[in-house]
C-alpha cells in the first residue's frame, strides 16, 4: 500500500475539535457585537416609520378631568394622539396581565401612579413627538395617595381600583378589602403552630426586600408594522418571551395568531424587565393598525425605571423555631406584597407569589407555613423576577437572614448552624415541607470547600480581634463576614404546575442537519446576553459529533422557531437545553439506522464514538455523522423517510435546584457608613457545566447586580407618591471602580432528571449574592446588638445605624 | 429625552460672544462643555432659544503663570487641567479635584469655567476656588471686571454674572511652596455629585499651622468658604482638639438639602468628616 | 429652527449633512449616518453606551449636539476593525476574555478603552477601572472587561498576555 493514510485523530482529539460541552468556547455573538453590528430594536428602520411617545401623569393618584390634545394634533408632523377614549371602542384601554389582573393601557378616568401612561403621541420622528407631548394639556383633580403598603388595608384607605371595586373575587380567590389583591397560603398551619409552641427558641424578624428595578442597559422598545393589504402584523421588540407576546397580541387585538410575526432581535439585557407586555407595545400596534405605517416606540431611562416593571417590594415577617442546640423545627413566614397599581407580576398562573415557598432553603425541617397578602398602592406595577426565578431571591433572602438572626439568638456560629441543619446528600430527592421536591445536592461538600477556600475560622478570629480593637478605640472600622448558602428553584416548569395564560411552560428545540453535515437549530427561548448561540451549539456538538462552528442557532423569530415560553427564571438550559439534547438524540437514533444500513450491520452492532458510529470490535469500519447526513438525503435506507431533523417539546418532569455557598468579607467605616468589600468568594453548583467561561461570566454579572441591590439600588417614593431618583445618577449601578473583585469556584452535582444533568446558573449569583452582602453588613454590627438592618445598605443608612448605636461620639 | 429647538451660534472671539449674548438677552445661554446644560435641556428643565458655543474661542483656553498667579482660561477642560505640568507643580489640588469630577468622558468636555460659573452647588470647582482665594474675570459689554470666587455665588444657579457676561478666566494666587493640600469627596459612585466634600490648603512651620483655607462642596445652596473653621486651625499643631473645633465651626455653617445621598444631618456630619480627613492629609503633605 | 450645514469626518470618510441644531450627535450618527454601533442607555450621560472618539477625546454622544462636532473627526466602533475585517486588538480582547454579554455597552466600552490605551499604553488594573468608570455594564461585572483591555494592551505592546492570578 503506497497510499499514505490520513493521520487519524484519537477520539479525544476529535472530541476537542468539536468544541462541545465543557469547553470554554469563545462566543459566536461577539463577532458582530464587537464591531457594532448587533441588531437591536432601535436599529430597525423601516420606510415611512413613525415614532410614538407617551404623555405621562405628573400625579400618583388623581382623577383626569380633561385631556386637550388639540394643540399637539395641530403641530406639524404629528399624525395622531391616542387617549383611553380612543381605545375604549376597541376594548383596548385595558389589557390582561400575566397575573390575572387587568392593567390600563392608557389611563382611564384616573391615574394610579406617577408617570402612568395618559396619552400616546405619534409623530414623524422622535423630536416632533417629544415636542408634541409638551402640548397635550391634562387637567387633574388630585386624590389621596396611598404609598405605604402597611396602610393599604386600613378601613379608610383610599380606594385605588375603581374599575374592580365591586369584584371582590380576584384571580386567586376572595379579596378582603378594596385594595387587597389576593391571599395565598401553603403548608401545614396547625402543625407549624404546634412546633412553635414546643420550641426552645423562636426567632422572629421582619425582613424588607425593597423595591428595585432590573434596568437593562437597553430599555424596552418595539416597532409595530401593520400590512393592511395582507392583514399581517410584524412586531419587533425587546421580548424575553416572543411567542407569549404573539399569543397575547393575538388575544387582545383579535388578529389571528398566524398573521402576527413577532421578532425579538438582539436584546441589550433583560433581567426580567422584558417578560411582560407594556402599554408601549399595545399603543404602537394600535397606531400602526390605525395609520397603516410602521410605528416605533422606545422608552427613555426615566420611563424605564419608573414604569416598566419593578421587582421585589416584599415585607417578610419570618420566624424560625428551634431547639436550644440549634436544630430547626419549623418556619413560619407572612409576606405583605406591594404590587403597585395593577398586579402585573410575571409569575406562572397558579403562583401569585411565585416560588416563594422555596423559603425553607437548604435546611431540613419537618414543617412550615407561608402566607402572602398582595395589596395595591399608588406605585408602578410589576413584581417581575429581576434576575431570579419567580420570587426566589425574596425567599432566599428571608431564610438566609433568618438563619443569621437565629444563630445570634442561639449564640451559635451561623456557619455551624447551617451545617447542622443542611438537607443531607442521601435525603435527595428531598420533599420540602412547602411542597417542592429538590432534585439533587451535596450541601455539606460545597460548604466545606467554600469554608476552606476562604479560611473561615481564621476570618472569625481576625474579626474578634478587630472588634476588641474597635471597643478600645484603635480602629473606626467594623469587619463583617457574610455567608449565604442558597438553594434556587429554576427551570419552570412542569406542565402539572406551571403555565402562563394557560400555556404550559415547556420549551422546545428543532434541529435540522443539512446534506453537507452542517446544522441549523432553533429554540423557543431568547438570549439577552447569555450566549445561547454559543452554548446550544455546544450541546448539539457533543450529542451529534458535528463541530459547534458548523451549527447555527436561531432564536426570536416566531415564524421559524418552535413555540417556547422564553428566557427568564434560568429556564433556558433546564427546558430548551433539555429539548435540544432530546431532539439531538432523536436524530442520533435515526442516524444509527442509516449507519447500520450503510455498513450492512445490525444497529445493535454499532457503537457511538465522538462523531461517528463504528462497528463494535472493528473500529476501522465506521460512518461519520457528516457521511450519514449526506446519505440521509442521498440514499436513505428503504422504509426510512429521507432527511435528518427532529423537534422536541420538552415538558420537564421537575424543576432544577442549583445551589451555592457564598462568602463575603466587608469593612465598614463607621464615620461615613461606607462599606468596602474586601473579598467575595462564590461557589456555585449548577450541575453539568456546558461552557465554564460563560458560567463564570454569568456569575460575575449576577454578583455585580447583587452588590448593587444590596448596597444601594432602590426605587423610592416620597409621601406624595413621587418616584425618586429614576435616573442612573441616583439608581445605583456600580462602575468598574465600585464593583468588587470576584472569586469563583464550583462543585458539580448533576440534575438526575435533566438529559445532560444541567441546572441553570444565570440567576444564582444574584439570588445568593444579595443575602451574602446583607449578612456581611449585619454581621459587622451584630456584636453591638444592632438587630436586623434593612437594605439597601448605602452609606447614609449605615451611618444612621452607627448613630443609633452611639458610635459617633 | 429630546431637547427643545434652539438656534446655535459659534463665535470665534470673546467680543463676538459677548455681543451675541447682549443682543439675544435672556433667551440665550452660553455653552461650555454642556454636560450640565444639555441634560437639563433634554428633560426640558432648560429651554434656551439660543446657544452660544464658546468652544471655538481660542483665547479662552490655556494655563499660564502671570506674576504670582496662575491664570486658567475658562474653556480649559478638566482633562487638560489633569495633564498640566504647571498645575502639578504649583497647584496640585486642582488635579486632585479634577480627577474626582464626573467621569473620563465628561472630563474631556467639562471646563473649569463651566463648572465654576454654572452655580450648581454640586460642582466641585466653586468651593475649591473659594478655598484658593481665586478671582473670576467676567467679560461683558462694559469690559472686564473681577469678582472674588468667595463673593460670586448667591444661591443655587444664581451668581454675580450679569446678562451678557461670560466668565473668561480664573486667576488663582499660587500658594507657598511646600503648602499642604487635599480635596476629600464623599460620593456614592463615580459620576455622582458629592454627598459632601472639603478642600483644604494650609501651610505649616515649626509644627504649627501658619495659614489655612477651607472650602465645602454641596452642603448648602452655594459653595461655602469656611473662614472661621480655617482660623481655628491657624496657630495649632492640627491636633485633635483643633480639628474638633474646626469641624464644629464648619458643620455650623452648612445647610444641606436631603436627597438620595442622605438626610441633611448626615451630609452636615460628612462635611465635618471630609474636612477632618482633608486637613489631616494636607498636614501630612505640608513641608514643615 | 433653520437646519445647519455641517462637515466632518467619520471613520475616515468625509461627511456633509444638514442638521437641526438640537440634533444629538448620537441620533445623527445612528439615524442619519446609519452607524448603529453606539447606543443610548441612560439619556443622561451616565452610562457611556453612546461613547465615540471625537478629535482624540472619548465623548458621550447623547450629551453632545451634532452641530458641535462640525469640523471634527469622529471614530465609531465601526471604524475599529482593519479594512480587511481583522479585528482590532481590543475587539479581539473583548471576545477572547469574554468581556461582553448582551453587547449593548460594548461599542462604547471599546471606544473608551481605545482612547485609554492611546493615552496610557500600559495601564494598571486600577487605572483601567478608573479609566472606564464612565461606562456602565449590566452583564459582566467588569472583571473580564479589565482582562480584555489588558489582553489588548499586551497585544499592542507586543508582549505575551498573562492573566493575573485570582
Amino acid at each position: 500500500m503506497n497510499v499514505q493514510a490520513p493521520i487519524e485523530l484519537t477520539s479525544a482529539e476529535r472530541a476537542e475539535k468539536l468544541q462541545g460541552m465543557g469547553c470554554k468556547r469563545k462566543r459566536v455573538e461577539d463577532i458582530r457585537f464587537t464591531q457594532g453590528k448587533g441588531n437591536y430594536v432601535d436599529d430597525v428602520k423601516l420606510p415611512g416609520m413613525l415614532f410614538g411617545d407617551f404623555v405621562r401623569s405628573s400625579h400618583a393618584h388623581a382623577r383626569i378631568k380633561s385631556i386637550d390634545t388639540s394643540k399637539a394634533k395641530a403641530l406639524p408632523g404629528v399624525l395622531a394622539v391616542l387617549t383611553a377614549a380612543d381605545l375604549k371602542p376597541l376594548n383596548l384601554h385595558y389589557m390582561p396581565t400575566l397575573a390575572g389582573d387587568v392593567q390600563a393601557v392608557l389611563a382611564d378616568e384616573k391615574v394610579l401612579f406617577q408617570n402612568q401612561e395618559v396619552a400616546f403621541v405619534v409623530a414623524k420622528d422622535r423630536y416632533i413627538a417629544a415636542d408634541a407631548i409638551e402640548l397635550v394639556e391634562v387637567e387633574y383633580e388630585p386624590l389621596p395617595v396611598l404609598v405605604d403598603p402597611f396602610k393599604a388595608l386600613e378601613p379608610d384607605a383610599p380606594l385605588l381600583r375603581e374599575d374592580i371595586k365591586d369584584k371582590m373575587t380576584g384571580a386567586h380567590g376572595p379579596r378582603k378589602h378594596h385594595n387587597h389583591i389576593f391571599f395565598w397560603d401553603i403548608g401545614d398551619k396547625d402543625g407549624t403552630d404546634e412546633a412553635f409552641a414546643k420550641a426552645d427558641v423562636v426567632s422572629k424578624d421582619m425582613f424588607t426586600y425593597h423595591r428595585v428595578h432590573p434596568s437593562p442597559l437597553e430599555t424596552c422598545q418595539c416597532v409595530a408594522s401593520m400590512d393592511k393589504i395582507k392583514g399581517e402584523l410584524t412586531l419587533w421588540g425587546t421580548f424575553q418571551a416572543p411567542h407569549v407576546i404573539r399569543t397575547v397580541v393575538s388575544l387582545i387585538s383579535g388578529l389571528p395568531e398566524h398573521k402576527i410575526h413577532v421578532i425579538a432581535p438582539d436584546i441589550g439585557g433583560g433581567f426580567g424587565n422584558k417578560v411582560g407586555a407594556y402599554s408601549g407595545y399595545v399603543c404602537a400596534v394600535v397606531a400602526s393598525i390605525v395609520l397603516g405605517v410602521p410605528v416605533k416606540w422606545v422608552e427613555d431611562r426615566m420611563e424605564n425605571l419608573s414604569t416598566t416593571s419593578f421587582a421585589r417590594d416584599y415585607h417578610m415577617t419570618t420566624e424560625l423555631a428551634a431547639t436550644k442546640d440549634g436544630k430547626i423545627l419549623a418556619m413560619r413566614c407572612h409576606v405583605l406584597a406591594d404590587h403597585g397599581a395593577f398586579d402585573a407580576c410575571a409569575d406562572p398562573s397558579k403562583w401569585p407569589a411565585g416560588f416563594m415557598n422555596i423559603c425553607t432553603g437548604s435546611y431540613d425541617m419537618p414543617v412550615a407555613y407561608l402566607s402572602v397578602d398582595g395589596v395595591y398602592t399608588n406605585k408602578a406595577s410589576g413584581g417581575v423576577a429581576y434576575r431570579c426565578s419567580f420570587r426566589v431571591t425574596e425567599a432566599v433572602y428571608a431564610i438566609e437572614r433568618a438563619i443569621e438572626t437565629l444563630a445570634q439568638r442561639l449564640g451559635m456560629d451561623s456557619a455551624d448552624l447551617r451545617i447542622k441543619n443542611f438537607i443531607q446528600p442521601e435525603q435527595f430527592p428531598y420533599h420540602a415541607p412547602l411542597g417542592w421536591e429538590y432534585d439533587s445536592g451535596n450541601y455539606p461538600l460545597a460548604m466545606k470547600k467554600a469554608m476552606d477556600a476562604v479560611g473561615y475560622r481564621a476570618l472569625r478570629a481576625e474579626q474578634k480581634q478587630k472588634q476588641e480593637a474597635f471597643k478600645r478605640g484603635e480602629t473606626r472600622e467594623l469587619m463583617g463576614i457574610g455567608i449565604s448558602f442558597f438553594t434556587e428553584i429554576v427551570g419552570a416548569g412542569p406542565s402539572k404546575n406551571c403555565d402562563i395564560l394557560g400555556v404550559a411552560m415547556f420549551d422546545s428545540a428543532e434541529i435540522r442537519i443539512h446534506p453537507t453535515g452542517s446544522i441549523i437549530a432553533r429554540m423557543g427561548t431568547k438570549s439577552q446576553g447569555q450566549g445561547h448561540e454559543t452554548t446550544y451549539a455546544q450541546i448539539i456538538a457533543t450529542e451529534l459529533g458535528i463541530p459547534a462552528d458548523d451549527i447555527m442557532i436561531e432564536e426570536g423569530n416566531t415564524d421559524t422557531a418552535p413555540y417556547g415560553l422564553g428566557t427568564y427564571g434560568s429556564r433556558s438550559t433546564p427546558t430548551a437545553g433539555a429539548a435540544t439534547a432530546v431532539a439531538a438524540r432523536k436524530i442520533k437514533a435515526k442516524a444509527q439506522m442509516i449507519a447500520a444500513h450503510l455498513l450492512e450491520v445490525h444497529e445493535g452492532d454499532l457503537e457511538w464514538d465522538v462523531d461517528r458510529f463504528r462497528v463494535k470490535g472493528l473500529p476501522e469500519k465506521f460512518k461519520t455523522m457528516k457521511e450519514i447526513a449526506w446519505a440521509s438525503y442521498n440514499s436513505p435506507p428503504p422504509n426510512l423517510e429521507p432527511g435528518l431533523e427532529a423537534v422536541n417539546y420538552y415538558d420537564p418532569p421537575n424543576m432544577t435546584y442549583p445551589f451555592g455557598a457564598y462568602f463575603c468579607v466587608m469593612d465598614i467605616d463607621v464615620d461615613t457608613g461606607v462599606a468596602k468589600t474586601r473579598r467575595f468568594y462564590a461557589l456555585d453548583d449548577c450541575g453539568t457545566r456546558i461552557n465554564p467561561m460563560i458560567i463564570e461570566g454569568q456569575v460575575h454579572g449576577g454578583l455585580t447586580e447583587a452588590f448593587a441591590v444590596a448596597m444601594g439600588q432602590e426605587i423610592r417614593y416620597d409621601e406624595q407618591g413621587n418616584v425618586m431618583g429614576a435616573s442612573f445618577m441616583d439608581f445605583f449601578l456600580p462602575t468598574a471602580v465600585e464593583t468588587p473583585k470576584w472569586e469563583t469556584d464550583y462543585t458539580v452535582t448533576p440534575s438526575p432528571h435533566h438529559p445532560i444533568g444541567a441546572k441553570g446558573v444565570g440567576e444564582s449569583p444574584h439570588v445568593g449574592g444579595v443575602p451574602c452582602f446583607s449578612n456581611a453588613v449585619n454581621d459587622a454590627f451584630a456584636f453591638l446588638n444592632a438587630g436586623h438592618i434593612q437594605m439597601p445598605h448605602d452609606a447614609w443608612r449605615l451611618w444612621k445605624v452607627g448613630e443609633r448605636l452611639g458610635l459617633h461620639v | 429625552m429630546i431637547p427643545g429647538s434652539f438656534d446655535y451660534h459659534r463665535p470665534k472671539s470673546v467680543a463676538d460672544a459677548v455681543a451675541l449674548l447682549v443682543k439675544l438677552g435672556e433667551d440665550a445661554r452660553p455653552l461650555a462643555g454642556g454636560h450640565s446644560l444639555i441634560p437639563m435641556m433634554k428633560t426640558r428643565l432648560a429651554t434656551p432659544e439660543h446657544l452660544v458655543d464658546l468652544r471655538a474661542i481660542g483665547d479662552l483656553k490655556g494655563i499660564r503663570e502671570e506674576g504670582g498667579d496662575i491664570v486658567i482660561g475658562a474653556m480649559t477642560t478638566q482633562h487638560t487641567l489633569i495633564g498640566s505640568d504647571l498645575l502639578a507643580a504649583k497647584l496640585p489640588i486642582i488635579r486632585e479635584t479634577s480627577l474626582l469630577i464626573a467621569d473620563p468622558q465628561i472630563r474631556y468636555m467639562g471646563t473649569i469655567g463651566g463648572n465654576a460659573a454654572n452655580g450648581d452647588p454640586g460642582n466641585d470647582m466653586p468651593a475649591l476656588m473659594q478655598c484658593l482665594g481665586a478671582s473670576y474675570e467676567l467679560t461683558g459689554p462694559n469690559g472686564v471686571r473681577r469678582v472674588a470666587a468667595r463673593e460670586f455665588y448667591q444661591a443655587a444657579y444664581f451668581t454675580a454674572l450679569e446678562t451678557g457676561e461670560i466668565l473668561t478666566a480664573i486667576r488663582i494666587p499660587v500658594p507657598p511652596v511646600g503648602h499642604g493640600y487635599a480635596y476629600e469627596k464623599l460620593k456614592r459612585k463615580i459620576g455622582d455629585y458629592a454627598t459632601a466634600a472639603a478642600a483644604v490648603v494650609l501651610t505649616m512651620s515649626g509644627g504649627k499651622c501658619t495659614s489655612a483655607s477651607i472650602g465645602l462642596t454641596n452642603v448648602a445652596d452655594t459653595p461655602l468658604w469656611a473662614e472661621e473653621a480655617a482660623n481655628a486651625l491657624v496657630g495649632t499643631a492640627l491636633d485633635k482638639a483643633a480639628l474638633d473645633k474646626a469641624v464644629a465651626l464648619a458643620e455650623a455653617i452648612t445647610s444641606p438639602a436631603a436627597d438620595g445621598r442622605g438626610p441633611a444631618e448626615y451630609r452636615t456630619k460628612m462635611a465635618g468628616v471630609m474636612l477632618r480627613r482633608a486637613a489631616e492629609r494636607a498636614k501630612s503633605r505640608a513641608k514643615n | 429652527m433653520a437646519k445647519a450645514h455641517i462637515e466632518l469626518t467619520i471613520n475616515g470618510q468625509p461627511v456633509e449633512a444638514l442638521v437641526e441644531p438640537r440634533t444629538l450627535l448620537i441620533h445623527f450618527i445612528r439615524e442619519q449616518q446609519n452607524l448603529t454601533g453606539a447606543h443610548i442607555g441612560c439619556d443622561t450621560s451616565h452610562c457611556g453606551a453612546c461613547t465615540v472618539d471625537l478629535d482624540g477625546m472619548s465623548v458621550k454622544s447623547c450629551t453632545t449636539f451634532a452641530i458641535q462636532a462640525n469640523g471634527s473627526s469622529i471614530t465609531t466602533v465601526e471604524g475599529m476593525a482593519a479594512a480587511d475585517g481583522t479585528l482590532s486588538a481590543l475587539q479581539e480582547g473583548f471576545r477572547m476574555m469574554h468581556g461582553l454579554q448582551c453587547g449593548y455597552c460594548t461599542p462604547g466600552m471599546i471606544m473608551r478603552s481605545h482612547r485609554l490605551l492611546q493615552e496610557n499604553p500600559n495601564p494598571t488594573e486600577e487605572e483601567i477601572r478608573f479609566g472606564i468608570a464612565g461606562n456602565l455594564c449590566r452583564c459582566t461585572g467588569y472583571q473580564n472587561i479589565v482582562k480584555a483591555i489588558q489582553y489588548a494592551a499586551a497585544k499592542i505592546n507586543g508582549v505575551p498576555f498573562q492573566e493575573a492570578a485570582e
